[in-house]
């Protein structure tokens, strides 16, 4: 089995003169949580959506399980999944047909089984024939949610998973999410301004800042190695003083 | 592999499906547009009949080419409509970040104007031929070349819609709407093309429903339709579907390039 299930090599994105992404690779393992963390600005969503095939890159590469993004894409897009604040489902169907469509697309078997699953797992049995759109904020970011989860992906990105609700559905989702990973072989590409969830969950952070991985990481010791006192302090201090941070 | 493409165009059939069958709003344009046009086009012709001593030519003539016009229509719009499902609901990072192919995706289109087409062309047929006694194979077995030849014409003007709106964003879809009013002029739909002035003949000639009508008023009035100029028609209506099949997918090209598909919602004529 390949070791990675994402591989990021050299991964540049130019728009005009503003260089979003400039040059950056990471990766993420199975099992693995990874965090995209980084002020507004800083090229998380230039590179989430790159990795999804919807943003070409000027330069680099992006391979999933070693087959590359560029030359199949179709066949690496069934690999993966995505949930996003800024990319809600449509609102004028319901949450089953919703599920059924992207299913269908994603080419997941046994679908009525799957949808069944997801909406039991993720609370939704009772919205099952309500339209998204009418939905609360929480709810349908736990519809986002089982759509992403629909394919079993092998990549499972995750832009602000848990921004729309509340504690405790949030802490239970992130099990869920956690519990996902631990259970397969799946890894996770987590952006989220959340410094405390990003410590909860993730086993790594990449901190991004002008487009550059300027740090990367154990959440749980980074900020200590940095002299700060926790991931907050070193988040703001990333997004104020990039400089003072600059390795290499 | 196929069985996926398979799956991936029926999932957007059935969005449509789904979308329609709960929404009397995307029903009606399909067969109440039609339907008033057939209402008005029928009086209209019944009236002229009863002016000249050829009235029984009318009926064919002219409420049988506004019926295939609007099978056009129909057709074009189905392609524009199914696409602008997904411009309205903000979906296109969803879409296009699953594995459906840009040619599963217009197929699926396709496909959604294909059964709405031909719905409003049966709905068209009865109700011409039970208010206004338009013999339910007016135009014969011709019919079937001709109706293929505006089929695929349809389909590559609502291909090359979708494209302009994908390019110029969600406000341009006001340039799609007017396209068959404008086209028609042209396309000799109520009369011969050689009525119209010089110049409007020789842009006339490059549009495939031009030998379509032509050949529907031969064919009603007891004429040989010309071989071909009918396959004139449907060369160029195939060459156009090439094109608008290049032009869709060279602006899905540059909208992964850009950032377009990302930023979908906002403004971009530019």
């Amino acid at each position: 089995m390949i070791d990675k299930v994402l591989s990021v090599t050299g991964l540049r994105k130019v728009y005009g003169d503003t260089v979003a992404v400039d040059g950056i690779s990471f990766t993420v393992g199975h099992k693995e949580i990874v965090g995209l963390l980084g002020p507004n600005g800083a090229g998380k969503t230039t590179t989430t959506s790159m990795v999804l095939g919807i943003l070409e890159p000027n330069a680099g590469t992006i391979a999933i399980e070693g087959v590359s993004l560029m030359s199949h894409r179709s066949e690496v897009l069934q690999r993966i999944n995505f949930a996003a604040v800024y990319a809600p489902l449509p609102g004028n169907l319901t949450v089953e047909q919703n599920l059924r469509v992207f299913g269908l697309m994603y080419g997941v078997r046994h679908l009525t089984r799957r949808i069944n699953e997801l909406l039991m797992q993720y609370d939704l049995i009772a919205f099952r024939n309500v339209k998204c759109g009418v939905l609360s904020s929480g709810e349908q970011t736990r519809v986002g949610l089982a759509k992403a989860m629909l394919n079993s992906p092998q990549l499972l990105l995750l832009d602000e998973p848990t921004a729309s609700l509340d504690p405790a559905t949030a802490r239970d989702i992130r099990q869920k999410i956690r519990e996902f990973v631990s259970r397969g072989e799946s890894g996770v590409l987590w952006t989220s301004h959340n410094m405390y969830e990003v410590q909860d969950v993730c086993d790594r952070v990449l901190f991004l800042s002008h487009g550059k991985i300027l740090l990367e990481g154990d959440p749980k010791t980074l900020p200590a190695e940095h002299g700060k006192d926790s991931l907050e302090e070193l988040f703001i201090t990333v997004a104020r003083e990039p400089l003072t941070l600059e390795i290499g | 592999m196929i069985d996926r493409a398979f799956y991936r165009i029926f999932a957007i059939v059935l969005r449509q499906y789904y979308l329609m069958r709960g929404s009397v709003s995307r029903v009606m344009p399909h067969f109440v547009w039609v339907a008033i046009d057939i209402v008005l086009w029928g009086f209209f012709t019944r009236y002229l009949g009863a002016l000249t001593t050829a009235g029984g030519f009318f009926v064919p003539t002219l409420l049988g080419a506004v019926l295939f016009w609007d099978f056009f229509i129909r057709v074009m719009q189905g392609i524009t409509m199914t696409f602008f499902e997904d411009v309205w609901s903000r979906n296109f990072i969803n879409v296009f970040a699953t594995p459906i192919r840009i040619s599963e995706y217009v197929a699926g289109l396709v496909v959604c104007s294909s059964l709405t087409g031909f719905a409003a062309l049966l709905f068209m047929l009865v109700l011409a031929g039970a208010v206004f006694g338009l013999p339910f194979f007016f135009a014969g077995l011709m019919a079937v070349p001709f109706l293929f030849v505006l089929f695929l014409f349809g389909i590559a003007i609502g291909i090359a819609g979708t494209a302009i709106v994908l390019r110029l964003g969600p406000a341009s879809e006001w340039f799609i709407w007017p396209i068959p009013a404008l086209l028609s002029p042209f396309a000799s739909v109520l009369y011969p093309v050689t009525v119209l002035p010089e110049w409007m003949q020789i842009i006339a000639r490059l549009m495939p429903p031009v030998y379509v009508f032509e050949g529907l008023r031969t064919v009603v009035t007891g004429g040989k339709p010309s071989v071909p100029a009918l396959l004139c028609g449907g060369a160029l209506a195939i060459g156009y579907l090439v094109l608008a099949g290049l032009f869709f997918l060279a602006t899905f090209r540059r909208a992964v390039r850009t950032g377009l598909i990302a930023r979908y919602s906002a403004e971009t004529v530019s």
